[in-house]
């Protein structure tokens, strides 16, 4: 079911809340006290530097989606892959959290890669629904999967990192949201159960793991399992797209982190009579795309999103 | 940055209404058409406008096909509810259409692949 603990648990934790100005700092004295010593001393340069990367989110290229509202998100793509080429700091790897295409069709999927790849960086995908429709995702796989079995998830690190990359977007039950399912979850807290609780987790979902706005979808309903195998980290970043628009919040822990479309937005929660294209006019549309990049440093995340506007 | 907290609780209490509604809905006798009444092509429509089928439940006699429309442009999907497979439309992208004939008496309920929360019954009798 959604997560059921979302109400009382906010409340309760509107001191945690405002301390996550200083989580890394928390996180950083606990999880790892040899490197919160380091960081006074000589030498504490090296250290820091092997933790310190960035990395880009891209989401919802949308490719083939052709309303009024944007006609051409393979243009708006390029847009967005010639900021990620421009940027001074350069990310190690790139994600892409889903929808890459609109109708799951091989050419936009093509499309997309061929994009992506003008990058020139390893990038790291989980399907969108739309990635999966007909085919429950075979010809995403084919060209996008990191699973060594059919299922698609998978994980992986990076400078100290672990990177959780989930699918919750197959089997989708009348009623429901997003789905992990069991076999997954199960996969879940065998991947995490080595990892010490010092260990920063990323991790990437289509859709919100959290139950944002379920009358619309945005949520999945076994999520608040999956959170659970991650409570005792000092630091959980969840990264997901879907719907099109920055929202942020904070669990403990744990923060949630939607992100910006490149191909179109979609109204904030409830605001009209469905979640489908938001119209804006042709001169506001890039201000309501964008990519993010994601900063570690010391394995404190810091995240900056940035709209194609520039 | 709580702000969503208030439409989190809502959104949980709506969508449980909204699930409560449509199964009852599938029971109500009001929408059933006369039998002898002859089945056109527009009246057996269910029309798909921002995330929802409309009507909700349609009720058709025996032997009717009944059309989804799809006037959104987010694609939708057209699939049976249940352990055996029905039917199930592939992706219907704007005015996209898909028919399904239905022979046999029942309730027939069915869901957006794609966007589960969408649900729709149809009743045939």
């Amino acid at each position: 079911m959604t997560m059921d603990n979302t109400g009382g648990a906010t409340r309760r934790k509107v001191l945690q809340c405002m301390a996550w100005g200083s989580a890394g700092v928390l996180w950083t004295v606990a999880g790892g006290i040899p490197r919160a010593h380091a960081l006074d001393q000589a030498g504490s340069e090296q250290l820091a530097q092997a933790s310190t990367f960035s990395f880009v989110q891209v989401s919802d290229s949308h490719i083939g989606f052709h309303g009024d509202v944007n006609p051409t998100p393979d243009a708006t793509l390029k847009e967005a892959f010639t900021q990620i080429g421009a940027m001074k700091n350069k990310p190690a790897f790139l994600i892409h959290t889903g929808d890459v295409s609109h109708l799951s069709k091989p050419v936009e999927l093509d499309t997309a890669k061929e994009i992506v790849k003008t990058a020139g960086l390893e990038t790291f995908y989980v399907p969108g629904e739309h990635d999966t429709i007909g085919d429950n995702g075979k010809a995403f796989f084919e060209r996008f999967g990191r699973s060594k079995t059919a299922d698609g998830w998978y994980s992986f690190d990076h400078g100290g990192v672990h990177f959780v990359a989930l699918v919750n977007v197959l089997n989708l039950q009348s009623g429901g949201g997003g789905n992990l399912g069991r076999d997954q979850l199960e996969w879940l807290e065998a991947d995490l159960k080595g990892k010490t609780a010092s260990t920063p987790i990323v991790v990437l979902a289509h859709m919100p793991l959290w139950a944002l706005y379920p009358q619309w979808g945005w949520s999945t309903d076994d999520g608040a399992q999956a959170l659970g195998y991650m409570k005792r980290f000092g630091s959980v970043t969840v990264l997901n797209g879907h719907i099109h628009q920055i929202q942020q919040k904070i669990e403990g822990n744990v923060t949630f982190q939607t992100a910006q479309s490149t191909a179109f937005p979609q109204p904030a929660p409830g605001d009209g009579p469905g979640p489908g294209p938001m119209k804006v006019s042709a001169d506001k549309l890039r201000s309501t795309l964008g990519i993010r990049n994601i900063n570690f440093v010391a394995g404190k995340p810091s995240i900056k999103d940035a709209s194609l506007m520039g | 940055m709580m702000k969503l907290l208030g439409i989190v609780v809502a959104g949980l209490l709506a969508g449980a209404g909204g699930m409560a509604l449509a199964h009852d809905m599938a029971g109500m006798p009001g929408m059933s058409q006369p039998a002898e009444q002859v089945a056109a092509a527009e009246p057996n429509t269910i029309t798909i406008d921002n995330f929802t089928f409309g009507p909700a439940t349609l009720t058709v006699a025996p032997g009717t096909t009944v059309t989804w429309i799809n006037h959104d442009e987010e694609p939708h999907t057209v699939v049976n509810v249940g352990s055996t497979r029905l039917f199930k439309s592939g992706a219907l992208d704007t005015d996209d259409k898909f028919t399904f004939t239905f022979d046999k008496p029942g309730t027939y309920q069915y869901f957006c692949s794609i966007h589960p929360h969408m649900t729709g019954t149809v009743v045939v009798k």
